[in-house]
C-alpha cells in the first residue's frame, strides 16, 4: 500500500504546541508511508486540493490526515479523497488538535504523540479495504414531537412541502407556551393573533395527522425507516364526536380541577377544553377531579352531551406509525422556584410567576385582562419584578442564563403600565441582556418611556407586611440596600428542559446535556442536527431561546428532513457487520445480541445454518464481532485485526521512532 | 524522538491506552479539547463506534504488550447511541476486572468509566484522575523475553470473558 501522510497546522491552533514538520519527517519512516508533508489548513480548498495532487503524483492508495477531530471533518476529506478517485474508507484521521495540540503546551510531549496518533492511523489504514455503500428506501413521513411554536412551524414547513406529518403533543391541545402569553415583545404584538392561525392550519392541514394528549412510546428502526408506537391517552371523550360545544363544561359540578393551562391562577371544571383557541378543540377529563371516576357518582356531562361522547370505560391506546425523519420541538418547562425560601417558597399568593402573571394579563385569561393580587383581587398599584429565578445561579444547579427573560419583564412592565395607568414597576435585575434585533430598544423605552425602574442588584428577601410585600435586595449601582414595598411580585422564573426530556432522547437516542437539553451534532454548524441521523431537534428542547429564533429552527429543521428526503434512495452506511461463512457455526449468539435484529439465520448449501447480516438494518455497533466466539462476523471498517494493528502500533514493548 | 526506551524515569510519560465510543466519550474528549481543558499527554486514544465494541482481547493485549494502563469509555448506562452495547460492554469490562489478577495484571491499570459528548470537565478530570494513579502505580512489569503470557493462557481468559459477556439478560429488565 502507498500512504500519504498530511499534518495540519489549523493556522496556530495546531502548530502553536505540535511540531507539525518534524511530525511529518517522522511519518516518513512509518511501514508503507511514501509521502508526508505539512500543510497550513487541509480542510481550505488550497489543502484540499494539495491532498488530491499528492494522491495523483504519488499514487497514493490512502491517506492520514493528522488534524481536528474527525467528528469535525472526517465527511470533508473523504470527499476529497473521493475527488481523487480513492475509495472513501481509504481514509484514516489522527486528532491531533482537540486530543494533542488544545490539552497541553508542552510543545516536546505533544509532538511525541501527535506522532503516534499518526503511526496508528497508518497502521490501521494498511488494513483498510474499499467499502461501496448500499441503497435502501426512504418513507418520506416525518414524525414531529411537540407542537409548541417550534414543532407547528416545522409541521407546517413539511406539510406544505407535500410531506406527511404525524404531529405528537402531550397536551391536549397545541400551542405550547406561546399560547399562554398575552403579548409578545419586542412588538408587543398579541401572541394568539399570531399563533392562533398557524394552529388552525395545523388541523386543517390534509398532510397533517395530529395526535394530541398523546406522546411517544417506543421508537426503532432508523434514518429513513423509523417505526414509532404513540400512545394515545385517554381522555374519556370520544374526540372523533366531540364537537368543542363546551356543554359539558358548563354542568360539570366538579369546578375545583387544577387548572394547568392557566398555571394554576384559576380552577377549573373536571371536565375542560384548555382555551378557547384550543386544538383541537375537543374536552377531555382529569381523572384526578372527576366524580364519576373516583367515586362512581355524577356522569352529568355524559347525560348533557349532545353527541353522546363521554366514555368513562375509554382506555390509553397505542398506534403505530411508520416516519423517515423526526423533529424533536418538546420545548421547555420552568423552573421550580419553590426552591427559594427567601422569595416565600410558594406561601404568599402574590407572589407569582411570570407565565402566571402573562395569564393574569391575557384578555382570555381567567380575570379577563385584569391584573389582580390572588390574595384579596385588589388591582396592584405597585408591581416588583424579580430577575433570574431560577437562572444564572449556581446554588441551584442552572448556571445558564434562560434568554429571553430580561426581554419578557421588560415586556410585563411595560404592559403593567398599559393596563393600570397609576401603577409603578420595579425591576431586580443582575445585567439587562437584550442582544436581539429592536431589543435594547425596546428595554430602554421600557425605562425612559414608561418609566419603569431598574435596580441593578439580588434580591435577599420577600416578606410580608400588613397586606404588603417588602422587597429587600442591594442596589449595587448606588452601593445600598433598599426596601421595596409592592402589592404584587412576579418572579422571571428560569428555563429547564421540558419534563421527561432525557427519557425522550434516549427513546431517540440522541445525546442531551446535564440538564436534559438535546444536543446538536455541532453547536456552530450543525445547530438543528443530532448525531442519529434522521433526528433534528427544534425550539427550546435544545436549549432556552425566544420565539423568533425557535420558529427559525422549525424551519430550519424542516428544511433539513425536505434535504434528506428530496432523495428517493438513501445510501445505507458500508461500515457494518459481515459474515464469515467459512468460520460460522451457527451457534446464532450474534443473533441474540445484536439490539436492531439486524442478523438473521440462513441455511447454507450443505443445511447448515448460518448467520448473515441484513446490511441496511445494521447500524454498525461491533456488539456482535466481540460476541462470535469464533470471529466470524467482523464489523467493517473495526475489524478485530484493524484494531489490534492500532494496539499493536502503540504496545511493542521495543517500540522506537 | 524516543516516545518510550528502556526504563522510564520521574516525569516522563507512561504508555496509556484508551478505548473510546465514538459518540459519547470520543465526543467528550473533544468538548474537553475545544474548551482547552488541559490534560497529562500520556494518553493514546482508540476510537471505536461502541463500548460494545470494545473486545477484552484488546484491553489484555495492551497490557500484556507494553501498556501501563488502559482506559475505557462509553455512553452512560440508557445514553447508548446503539441503545445497549454499553451494557454489553459493562458486563464485559466488570468480568475482564475480576480475570486480571489470576493474570498476574494489576487490575489498577485497567479502568473504565461513562463519559458523555457533553461532559468536557468530566472527561478532564477523568484523564487526569486515571493518568495520576498509573503514574503512582509506575511503569508495568517487564517480562523478560516477549510478552510473558502465551497465547493460550491469553485464549483462556478471553474465552472466560465471551462466555459471560455474551448474556443478553439485561433485556429483560426494564430499559
Ligand atoms: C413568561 C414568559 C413570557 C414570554 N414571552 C415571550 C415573548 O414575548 N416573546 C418571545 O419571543 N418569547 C417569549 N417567551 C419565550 C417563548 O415561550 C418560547 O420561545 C417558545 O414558547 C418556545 O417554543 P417551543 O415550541 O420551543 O416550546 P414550547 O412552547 O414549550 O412547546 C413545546 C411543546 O411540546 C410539548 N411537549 C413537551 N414534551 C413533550 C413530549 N415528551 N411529547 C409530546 N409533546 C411534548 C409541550 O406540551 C408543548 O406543547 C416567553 C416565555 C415566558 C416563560
Ligand atoms: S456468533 Fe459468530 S458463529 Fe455464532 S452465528 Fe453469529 S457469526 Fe456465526
Ligand atoms: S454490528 Fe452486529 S450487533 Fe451491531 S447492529 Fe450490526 S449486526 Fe447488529
Amino acid at each position: 500500500m502507498r500512504i500519504g501522510v498530511f499534518v495540519c497546522h489549523c493556522g496556530s491552533n495546531i502548530a502553536a504546541t505540535v511540531d507539525c514538520p518534524s511530525v511529518a519527517e517522522a511519518a516518513k519512516l512509518f511501514p508503507d508511508v511514501v509521502f508526508a508533508t505539512d500543510t497550513m489548513y487541509a480542510c481550505s480548498e488550497p489543502g484540499q486540493d494539495g491532498i488530491i495532487q499528492a494522491i495523483k503524483e504519488h499514487r497514493l492508495d490512502g491517506c492520514v490526515v493528522a488534524s481536528c477531530s474527525p467528528r469535525m471533518h472526517e465527511p470533508t476529506f473523504r470527499r476529497a479523497l473521493e475527488r481523487a478517485g480513492l475509495n472513501r474508507y481509504m481514509l484514516e484521521m489522527a486528532n491531533i488538535r482537540e486530543h494533542v495540540s488544545w490539552i497541553g503546551k508542552n510543545k516536546e510531549l505533544n509532538t511525541g504523540k501527535a506522532t503516534e496518533l499518526v503511526r496508528i492511523a497508518a497502521e490501521k489504514l494498511r488494513l483498510n479495504t474499499p467499502l461501496f455503500a448500499n441503497q435502501f428506501d426512504v418513507t418520506k413521513r416525518v414524525l414531529v414531537i411537540g407542537g409548541g411554536v417550534a414543532g407547528i412551524q416545522a409541521a407546517l414547513d413539511c406539510a406544505d412541502a407535500g410531506i406527511q406529518v404525524i404531529m405528537v403533543e402531550r397536551e391536549t391541545s397545541i400551542g405550547g407556551k406561546m399560547a399562554k402569553l398575552d403579548k409578545t415583545f419586542p412588538t408587543v404584538d398579541c401572541s394568539s393573533c399570531i399563533l392562533g392561525p398557524k394552529m388552525v392550519d395545523v388541523a386543517q392541514h390534509p398532510n397533517i395527522t395530529l395526535y394530541a394528549a398523546s406522546e411517544v412510546e417506543e421508537i426503532s428502526g432508523y434514518v429513513g425507516n423509523f417505526d414509532v408506537k404513540v400512545r394515545r391517552k385517554a381522555t374519556y371523550v370520544n374526540w372523533a364526536s366531540c364537537t368543542g360545544c363546551g356543554l359539558c363544561m358548563e354542568k360539570c359540578p366538579s369546578k375545583k380541577s387544577h387548572d394547568a393551562f392557566n398555571e394554576g391562577v384559576a380552577t377549573t371544571t373536571a371536565i375542560n377544553i384548555p382555551f378557547p383557541q384550543a386544538i383541537p378543540k375537543k374536552a377531555a377529563i382529569n381523572p384526578e377531579f372527576c366524580m364519576k371516576l373516583q367515586k362512581g357518582k355524577c356522569g352529568v356531562c355524559a347525560k348533557v352531551c349532545p353527541t353522546k361522547c363521554i366514555d368513562f370505560e375509554q382506555q390509553d391506546t397505542i398506534v403505530s406509525e411508520k416516519v423517515g425523519a423526526i423533529v424533536a420541538a418538546t420545548g421547555y418547562d420552568l423552573f421550580d422556584w419553590t426552591v427559594y425560601g427567601q422569595y416565600g417558597a410558594g406561601r404568599y399568593p402574590d407572589v407569582v410567576t411570570s407565565l402566571q402573571y402573562e395569564r393574569m394579563m391575557n384578555a382570555s385569561g381567567p380575570t379577563s385582562g385584569h391584573i389582580q393580587r390572588p390574595s384579596d383581587g385588589r388591582e396592584p398599584k405597585r408591581v416588583v419584578f424579580i430577575q433570574c429565578v431560577g437562572s444564572r445561579d449556581k446554588s441551584v444547579n442552572r448556571p445558564y442564563c434562560s434568554g429571553f427573560c430580561c426581554m419578557y419583564t421588560a415586556k410585563q412592565a411595560v404592559l403593567t403600565k398599559d393596563h393600570i395607568p397609576d401603577s409603578d414597576s420595579y425591576v431586580f435585575y443582575m445585567d439587562i441582556r437584550s442582544p436581539g434585533k429592536g431589543y435594547d430598544e425596546f428595554t430602554r423605552r421600557a425605562q425612559e418611556q414608561y418609566g419603569v425602574q431598574y435596580v441593578r442588584g439580588r434580591v435577599s428577601m420577600v416578606y410580608p407586611k400588613g397586606d404588603v410585600l417588602v422587597v429587600r435586595g442591594a442596589d449595587t449601582l448606588a452601593g445600598t440596600q433598599v426596601e421595596v414595598e409592592a402589592d404584587l411580585v412576579v418572579l422571571a422564573v428560569g428555563v429547564e428542559a421540558s419534563k421527561g426530556a432525557a427519557h425522550l432522547a434516549e427513546k431517540l437516542r440522541i445525546s442531551y446535556d446535564q440538564y436534559g437539553f438535546f444536543m446538536e451534532s455541532h453547536p456552530k454548524l450543525k445547530p438543528v442536527e443530532t448525531n442519529t441521523a434522521g433526528v433534528y431537534l427544534a425550539g427550546c428542547s435544545q436549549g432556552p431561546k425566544d420565539i423568533p429564533t425557535s420558529v427559525g429552527q422549525g424551519s430550519a429543521a424542516a428544511a433539513k428532513v425536505l434535504t434528506l428526503f428530496a432523495k428517493d434512495k438513501l445510501e445505507s452506511d458500508p461500515q457494518v457487520s459481515s459474515v464469515n461463512q467459512n468460520r460460522c457455526v451457527g451457534c446464532l449468539k450474534c443473533t441474540m445480541t445484536c439490539p436492531f435484529g439486524a442478523i438473521k439465520d440462513v441455511k447454507d448449501r450443505a443445511g447448515n445454518t448460518k448467520a448473515e447480516v441484513i446490511e441496511t438494518v445494521c447500524q454498525g455497533c461491533g456488539i456482535c464481532t466481540v460476541t462470535c466466539p469464533h470471529g466470524a462476523i467482523q464489523l467493517q471498517h473495526f475489524t478485530d485485526n484493524q484494531i489490534l494493528a492500532e494496539v499493536n502500533a502503540l504496545c511493542q514493548p521495543e517500540l522506537e521512532f | 524522538m524516543s516516545a518510550r526506551t528502556g526504563v522510564l524515569t520521574e516525569g516522563r510519560e507512561l504508555r496509556i491506552v484508551g478505548f473510546l465510543c465514538n459518540w459519547c466519550s470520543y465526543g467528550g474528549a473533544d468538548t474537553a479539547g475545544v474548551a482547552r481543558f488541559e490534560q497529562p499527554t500520556d494518553l493514546r486514544i482508540i476510537r471505536v463506534p461502541c463500548s460494545g465494541r470494545i473486545d477484552p482481547l484488546f484491553i489484555m493485549r495492551a497490557l500484556v504488550s507494553g501498556a501501563d494502563g488502559v482506559l475505557v469509555s462509553g455512553c452512560h448506562p440508557r445514553d447508548c447511541h446503539y441503545a445497549e452495547g454499553n451494557y454489553y460492554a459493562r458486563r464485559r469490562l466488570e468480568l475482564l476486572k475480576q480475570f486480571l489478577p489470576i493474570t498476574g495484571i494489576d487490575p489498577q491499570r485497567f479502568e473504565y468509566t461513562w463519559v458523555s459528548a457533553s461532559e468536557g470537565a468530566r472527561w478532564q478530570d477523568v484523564v487526569t484522575k486515571f493518568t495520576n494513579r498509573i503514574h503512582d502505580l509506575g511503569p508495568a512489569p517487564r517480562m523478560q523475553g516477549g510478552s510473558g503470557y502465551d497465547e493460550l493462557c491469553l485464549k483462556q481468559i478471553e474465552e472466560g470473558v465471551k462466555q459471560g459477556a455474551a448474556c443478553p439478560c439485561h433485556k429483560e429488565r426494564a430499559l
